[in-house]
């Protein structure tokens, strides 16, 4: 996989998030779904990862493997490892996964109206964490709140900490959520689609804040979106994930300059100028596949236009074309080598 | 009683997210995002609400048991000379209170009369009074409610008024008190027909508000549909947008309603006679057996226990199937 | 706040006069003749009548007897009773049972259906969930009198655990059961509202954002799920009190408790009009109360509830 290519090297410093060859199967009573197929990708500090990819693709799944707050039932996390500075999650003790949130890493949801209770202020919702994971009092723990929310530029910080979240216009309940998400200085923070509910004037300023926390506090910073326009601007690395897997995966200006998938090249020409949410890729033929009944060889095959017996035979495997690029197509290195 | 609190748990999802929705995505925790798919054929994706409602219903066993129970209620109510030939209220004083045997299945009760033949006559007036009461209850409370939501404003307000003046009656007494009035205004032995058309409206009259709130919230969300609204500019009439448009889409939650309400109009009715102010003589009831029990209940417990028993599996055949129904068709309450 | 309840107030006006109306008219006009019966066979004495006819304006038409009762009633004159009993007197001694096997009800099915809805909502599909389910149908099933008739025939006649008829000013201790019984069908409704939001809360978003903050599962279900799935569960309880304040007549009939209920089941009976007028007048107020005081509490609990 991508991560490994320093990491067998015996490097004295782990990466801050390495996932390698996770597999997430959804069971339900007809059917189990093959959620996540062997995904794996890093993040080091003070790096952003864009996790791209249409729904249903595992992004948010993945996220949520990482974090923990996977619904178990119905998804069982079956194979492969998240390390987070080298220590292995998906076996570690339950009590020791809600350590790490929070405190180490945090995540930060599209729908903040419906991600925020509706019945507590922002103030307590913030104010929670600091109470019940640093001891601290109530009175101590909303001033706290309040410097979190002046922090994410929310205007008049100390009145606002007494409202609820139906009060606060989306942008400002999407800072407020970030607030909220760093409140206990996490080191990794993963944002789903953090820009994705707001307005095109919104979203520019939620990328410019995370970007700037980002950088700040140093932190790794994974950015799912499905939207590549959005990205564009604060991506250092890009994933591209289909079907559970990570099928394309390089530095951002390499990857917009010539993408190494067939699956992203049509991402790319299905860019929405920034006025359109991009919901259907519409220049890429045909529906992501049943996850229940993944097509046997490439998954993509069945939408690729040049897909040929060998698509359809045998999977192909993510595997490094130049220094920080990754491709699992049969035919990557014909796509960026051509002119 | 007054309302029977499943009335307000029925909000219906009559949007899109019922509609050829597969079970993973419904279990999944990223609703927004649209996860994964499992095992939907494109071919189910064309089915409606009611479609799908249905091919869930029949693997529901809460469905399937309580469908069968009241469909063989209702051969016994519409047919119960096949199930028993006697006559119910033929008495044999030398039989009184004798326990159920090869003869009387039953036993018999204090004046003699077979209690088996009684409880299969008694399956009639109970279904048909559940039946019409509800019937009469859906139709008045759905007409008013949908004129209520869908014209809003001044009516919606005057409406909810007056829903609310009967709603503010506490239901048996007020159910009481209807009652003894028309019974005072009897001279003579009541007729049949007379006796269940007074205890009918009755119900209806003291019920109607709860369907009426259900179809008047059904019907406000229906209206701010956007088809509505087109049917609205192109011009069509209030008849027409409320009967092809806003009503298809509201009739789901009173369905569930209506199914629950029957099962528990049949208890109320049964009580209502168990007072001594419903059914009477020569109607044979459910409630009227179990009121004569009373004072025999130590020696003769099968004289409780066969009507008793007939009218709680009844009530509890209704509310089976109203709550398999509304499982399936709100997604949203698994 | 304080406009929102005096509106709500407001509104109250119409409905308490249509219901307090319908009652008046249904008990005083519709058979005709008010004094039918009303005395027992051997008919009223002129005397009396019309000294009823006086004192209710029987003469007047029926919108001004009732606008001069509601007068009446409204200086705290309840009215006599034909043998000369002060309705007043009979509420009082009436109501304080009834509270208290209301109250008895309410803890009852407070508790019970709130911990039975938690503990599946937790324990999650299965066994339990199935047992609560198949008990709160059964529950919803069996009518009242007919759970109270087996209740006390097998814990009060047979087994002899209690009394099985409750009689004039009783204790705690004897309503315990009576009270049980009376609760149920809405233990049941509560049992399974908890449940239903239990089960839409714990597949909330914010649910997720709360674990993900690393907070102890304790504190997630206790603080953020309990508190909004409890919502539509208070609400509902405190609608079934104003309810169960109107008086429980076939529960008070079984057991032979002298509530309100038993006292308007038989004024009903004996015809007697005042007493049911007064009564009913008095429970429909507190039915209506009760249901603005269920609003206010629901906008309080809901912050997204606006008072407009």
């Amino acid at each position: 996989m991508s991560a490994t290519d320093d990491g067998t090297g015996g490097s004295p410093k782990p990466r801050l998030l390495e996932v390698q060859d996770l597999h997430v199967e959804f069971r339900t009573r007809e059917a189990t779904a093959n959620v996540l197929n062997g995904v794996g990708y890093h993040v080091d500090e003070g790096e952003t990862l864009a996790v791209l990819g249409e729904s249903g693709s595992g992004k948010s799944v993945t996220a949520q493997t990482v974090m923990g707050i996977l619904d178990t039932p119905p998804g069982f996390a079956t194979a492969g490892t998240v390390r987070y500075r080298g220590e292995e999650l998906l076996s570690a003790k339950e009590e020791r996964r809600r350590e790490l949130r929070g405190e180490n890493m945090a995540m930060i949801f599209q729908d903040a109206l419906s991600a925020l209770n509706p019945v507590y202020t922002v103030g307590f919702q913030i104010a929670e964490q600091f109470r019940f994971r640093r001891g601290m009092s109530r009175k101590d723990a909303t001033a706290k709140a309040a410097e979190m929310l002046d922090l994410v530029k929310i205007p008049n910080a100390k009145q606002r900490v007494k409202e609820f979240p139906h009060q606060f216009s989306g942008g400002m309940r999407q800072r407020a959520m970030i607030a909220m998400s760093l409140a206990l200085d996490p080191d990794l923070l993963i944002a789903d689609e953090p820009t994705t509910a707001l307005d095109v004037t919104v979203q520019a300023q939620i990328m410019d804040l995370l970007d700037e926390l980002r950088r700040e506090r140093d932190m790794g910073l994974i950015l799912i979106t499905h939207d590549l326009g959005v990205v564009a601007e604060v991506a250092d690395r890009i994933a591209v994930m289909y079907a559970g897997r990570v099928v394309e995966e390089s530095d951002a200006e390499s990857l917009y300059k010539r993408p190494a998938h067939p699956y992203t090249e049509g991402l790319m020409e299905s860019i929405p100028r920034l006025d359109q949410k991009g919901e259907e890729l519409a220049s890429i033929k045909g529906l992501p596949p049943n996850l229940a009944d993944i097509p046997p060889g490439c998954p993509f095959h069945p939408r690729c236009h040049r897909a040929e017996e060998e698509c359809r035979e045998t999977v192909p495997e993510l595997h490094e074309l130049r220094a920080g690029r990754h491709s699992a197509c049969h035919f990557a290195e014909e796509l960026i080598s051509r002119d | 009683m007054t309302d029977p609190g499943e009335g307000r748990q029925s909000t219906l999802s009559t949007g899109a997210d019922a509609e050829g929705v597969d079970e993973v995505r419904r279990d999944s925790p990223q609703q927004h995002e649209g996860s994964p798919e499992v095992g939907s054929k494109p071919r189910e994706k064309q089915r409606g609400l009611w479609g799908d409602a249905w091919l869930d219903l029949r693997r529901r066993p809460l469905f399937v048991i309580g469908g069968l129970i009241v469909l063989f209620l209702l051969a016994i109510a519409a047919f119960p000379g096949l199930f028993a030939s006697g006559d119910p209220n033929a008495q044999d004083l030398s039989l009184a209170r004798e326990g159920p045997s090869a003869e009387a299945w039953f036993g018999y009760d204090a004046l003699g009369r077979d209690i088996y033949t009684r409880v299969i006559h008694g399956a009639r007036a109970s279904i048909v009074v559940g039946v019409l009461a509800t019937l009469l209850t859906v139709l008045i409370g759905s007409l008013v409610g949908l004129v209520a939501g869908y014209f809003g404003n001044k009516t919606d307000s005057f409406l909810a008024r007056f829903a609310e003046i009967f709603l503010g009656l506490p239901f048996v007494l007020g159910a009481i008190v209807i009652l003894s009035v028309f019974n005072a205004g009897i001279e003579g032995a009541p007729g049949m027909l007379r006796v269940m058309t007074q205890v009918i409206v009755t119900i209806g009259v003291l019920a109607w508000p709860i369907s009426m709130r259900i179809m008047r919230s059904a019907a406000i969300a229906a209206k701010q549909q956007d088809y509505v609204k087109a049917a609205k500019a192109l011009g069509a009439s209030h008849g027409r947008i409320i009967f092809k448009h806003v009503l298809p889409n509201c009739i789901a939650p009173v369905m569930v309603y209506a199914t629950i309400a029957l099962g528990q109009y049949i208890g109320l009715e049964a009580t209502l006679s168990y007072l001594g102010l419903g059914l009477q003589n020569p109607v044979v009831s459910w409630g009227m057996m179990i009121s004569n029990s009373q004072q025999y209940i130590i020696s003769t417990p099968h004289m409780l226990l066969f009507p008793a028993g007939f009218l709680v599996l009844t009530v509890l055949a209704f509310v089976m199937l109203g709550d398999a129904v509304r499982d399936a068709l709100d997604p949203k309450q698994r | 706040m304080g406009r929102y309840i005096l509106r709500r107030l407001l509104q109250l006006i119409p409905v308490f006069i249509g219901t307090t109306f319908i009652i008046y008219s249904l008990v005083w006009a519709i058979p005709g003749n008010p004094f039918a019966g009303l005395c027992g066979p051997r008919g009223c004495p002129p005397a009396f009548i019309d000294q009823m006819t006086e004192q209710y304006n029987l003469d007047q038409p029926l919108p001004v007897q009732y606008v001069l009762y509601l007068g009446q009633l409204f200086q705290g004159n309840f009215g006599e009773t034909f043998n000369g009993i002060e309705v007043g007197t009979l509420i009082q001694q009436a109501y304080p049972v009834t509270l208290k096997l209301a109250t008895i009800a309410l803890i009852f099915e407070a508790i019970i259906g709130i911990a039975a809805g938690i503990l599946t909502a937790l324990r999650g599909k299965g066994f339990v969930d199935n047992l609560v389910l198949a008990a709160t149908l059964f529950l919803i099933a069996v009518p009242v009198f007919v759970s109270g008739f087996v209740i006390q025939v097998v814990f009060g006649v047979q087994l002899e655990w209690m009394e099985p008829s409750v009689g004039a000013d009783p204790g705690i201790g004897q309503l315990i059961v009576p009270g049980l019984v009376l609760g149920s069908l809405s233990m049941a409704y509560i049992a399974r509202l908890t449940r239903t939001a239990m089960f839409e809360n714990k597949r909330a978003d914010y649910i997720r954002t709360a674990t993900a903050k690393g907070l102890t599962p304790r504190r997630v279900v206790s603080v953020h799920m309990l508190r909004n799935s409890l919502i539509p569960v208070i609400t509902f309880i405190g609608t079934d009190f104003g309810a169960l304040m109107g008086g429980a007549i076939v529960t008070e009939g079984v057991f032979n408790i002298h509530g309100i209920g038993g006292l308007v089941f038989s004024a009903i009976q004996g015809q007697e009009g005042i007493t049911v007028t007064g009564v009913v007048t008095l429970l429909v107020l507190v039915y209506l109360l009760m249901n603005l005081l269920v609003d206010i509490l629901y906008a309080a609990l809901d912050p997204r509830i606006r008072y407009d």
